[in-house]
C-alpha cells in the first residue's frame, strides 16, 4: 500500500478555524437604566467591530430598551397589563441609574449628549444590529412582565430561554452580566 | 514621519465607539496594502486603534499628533493586511 501524505499547514488550519469560529462575546443586558444600556450597546458595538461575534440576551428591566415606543400589552390578565402599562418601554425612555430626578437629570444628559454628537439608545442599537449583533429576548420575563412578542422592535433574533443562552456562552471569551 | 494614506477617514467630533465602527466598515473599501488614515479628536484612539489592529489583524503603521486651535487631532496610519 502506498504511503499517502496529507500537507498540513499548521498556519493555514489555524487561521481557517479561527475564521470558522470568530471570537464571541455575550451579555446579559439585565438591567433598564439609560446608561448602563448604553455601555452595553457600545461594548458590543466594538466588539462586533473587532470581528467578533456577539450575542445580547435582555431579560427583566432590559427588555425595556428593545420594547417599540408606545405599544401597548397584549397580556391576558389585567395584572400583568397593568404592569406592561407602568413599566413604560422603548430605547428613548429609560432613565438614568442615578441623577433620574423624575426625568429633568436624563434629559439634561441626553441634551449634553445630543449637543456632542454622542449616539443614544436608540441610535447605538441600530448601529449593532447594523453590525450584525445577535438579539435574544428572554421569554420567560417577556411572560412575567406582560410584555406580548408583538410589541417588541422588529430585529430580534430569537426568543429563548436560559439554555441558549449557556449554550452561546460557554464558547465565548467574554461574558457581561449589566 | 509622514505616512501616505490612500484613504481618509474623517470621525472628528465623534466618541467612543464610533470611530472604531466607522473604520470597521471603511476598511471593507480599500484593497490589501492600502493605507486607511483615521483622524480623531477623541484620545482614546491613541490606544483603542493600535487594540483594534491587534484584534482585527491589520497593521498599525503610527499616529501623528497635531494641535488644531484649542484641540488635539489624532491621526492614525492603519495598512490592510487581509
Amino acid at each position: 500500500m502506498p504511503l499517502t501524505t496529507t500537507k498540513f499547514d499548521p498556519q493555514a488550519a489555524l487561521a481557517e478555524l479561527r475564521d470558522k469560529k470568530p471570537e464571541r462575546v455575550t451579555l446579559v443586558v439585565l438591567s433598564g437604566d439609560m446608561d448602563r444600556v448604553m455601555a452595553a450597546f457600545i461594548i458590543a458595538t466594538g466588539a462586533a467591530s473587532m470581528g467578533m461575534r456577539v450575542t445580547m440576551f435582555f431579560t427583566f428591566w432590559g427588555l425595556n430598551a428593545i420594547r417599540r415606543p408606545g405599544a401597548r400589552s397584549a397580556a391576558r390578565d389585567w395584572l400583568r397589563r397593568m404592569f406592561g402599562f407602568l413599566n413604560k418601554g422603548g430605547a428613548d425612555t429609560l432613565p438614568l441609574s442615578r441623577f433620574h430626578f423624575g426625568g429633568l437629570g436624563t434629559s439634561m444628559m441626553k441634551r449634553v449628549m445630543k449637543q456632542n454628537r454622542m449616539p443614544g439608545v436608540a441610535e447605538l442599537m441600530e448601529m449593532a444590529k447594523d453590525l450584525g449583533v445577535q438579539f435574544i429576548a428572554c421569554t420567560t420575563t417577556l411572560g412575567l412582565m406582560g410584555i406580548s412578542k408583538d410589541t417588541l422592535i422588529e430585529g430580534v433574533d430569537q426568543f429563548a430561554g436560559v439554555s441558549t443562552y449557556l449554550a452561546e456562552a460557554k464558547d465565548a471569551q467574554v461574558n457581561l452580566f449589566i | 514621519m509622514a505616512f501616505n494614506a490612500d484613504v481618509k477617514l474623517d470621525t472628528l467630533g465623534l466618541f467612543c465607539p464610533m470611530p472604531i465602527i466607522k473604520t470597521s466598515k471603511k476598511i471593507k473599501d480599500l484593497v490589501v496594502g492600502q493605507v486607511l488614515e483615521v483622524v480623531s479628536d477623541d484620545e482614546g484612539i491613541k490606544k483603542d486603534m493600535p487594540a483594534w489592529c491587534e484584534t482585527t489583524g491589520h497593521e498599525f503603521l503610527g499616529l501623528e499628533e497635531e494641535l488644531n486651535g484649542r484641540t488635539m487631532h489624532y491621526r492614525t496610519y492603519v495598512k490592510k493586511s487581509k
